[in-house]
């Protein structure tokens, strides 16, 4: 299935985090299956790290529940820089615990999507971005 | 073998895998929507990757619950993370049986968690092969010059 053609011609750069190889190898393919860039680490120290060397990127995608440092703790992060805290950041998680979800968004998550992600979740992010 | 042939034993099993069977779900179908001329192994490379964390993390739960004081704060968070990677690949069965594994790790019954584990093996080692031949009924297909029917 081909994904929607043209996005305005834009091409972003996608960061997605997640410690869990399956789930990380899913998210790129629907990611990329966008025509955008994509790229995917496996913690949030390496998303910091990376965002350290290469700012420019238009969404940070990540897994709520990592070791070492949690979605919601890489958000934080991102929203406390000075550099940063203007990148869309979109929380995923496979549990649906609406607490976590208003905290999330609280902080300024861009959204909260449910694990599985669907294309459609991806297509919409996607839309709201280009505008 | 004819190629017809093979291509209708490929939807005897995939319908048998998802409606009679119940090993795969939705999800699954979103893998292969997500496959295609770019990407022709995606379905087998991320499959592969779920048969290796499911080991790693069967084993990991093995030993876990072999500890002389069980930590089933740990128990449950390794389930959760095999629950999460069942999903995300279709794997149907495994992930029910480790909705249950996960109320056992609530009661703190290690007995009754030795039993979950348990069925997950067993569950994990079916759903394996029978995706493997799944793969193999491929492979024949595409050496006999045919391709995949669409579901």
């Amino acid at each position: 299935m081909a994904a929607p053609a043209g996005d305005c011609g834009r091409v972003l750069h996608v960061l997605a985090v997640d410690d869990n190889s399956v789930d990380r190898a899913f998210i790129v393919r629907l990611l990329a299956n966008f025509r955008h860039r994509v790229t995917a680490v496996e913690s949030g120290v390496r998303a910091l790290e990376l965002l350290g060397m290469d700012p420019d990127v238009s969404m940070i995608i990540t897994d709520y529940w990592m070791p070492e440092m949690t979605g919601f703790e890489l958000l934080k992060r991102i929203k406390e820089s000075k550099e940063l805290k203007k990148i869309p950041v979109v929380i995923m998680s496979s549990e649906n615990v609406p607490t976590r979800i208003t905290m999330c968004l609280k902080e300024g998550a861009e959204e909260f999507l449910l694990k599985p992600v669907q294309q459609s979740d991806v297509s919409r992010l996607f839309s709201r971005l280009m505008r | 073998m004819d190629v017809r042939l093979l291509q209708r034993q490929w939807v005897d099993h995939i319908s048998a895998l998802f409606f009679r069977e119940g090993f795969l779900d939705a999800q699954f179908t979103q893998l292969q929507q997500l496959q295609d001329a770019s990407t022709p192994d995606f379905v087998v490379e991320v499959v592969t990757l779920y048969f290796e964390d499911a080991d790693r993390l069967l084993n990991n739960l093995w030993n876990t619950l072999s500890q002389p004081v069980v930590d089933f704060k740990k128990v449950d968070a390794q389930v959760h993370q095999l629950k999460g990677s069942s999903a995300s690949i279709g794997a149907q069965r495994v992930k029910n049986t480790c909705v249950c594994f996960i109320n056992c790790c609530e009661e703190g019954d290690l007995e009754a968690c030795f039993g979950c584990l348990h069925r997950l093996k067993l569950e994990f080692t079916q759903w394996k092969s029978k995706l493997e031949a799944l793969f193999r009924i491929e492979q024949q297909i595409v050496a006999a010059g045919g391709s995949l029917p669409m579901i």
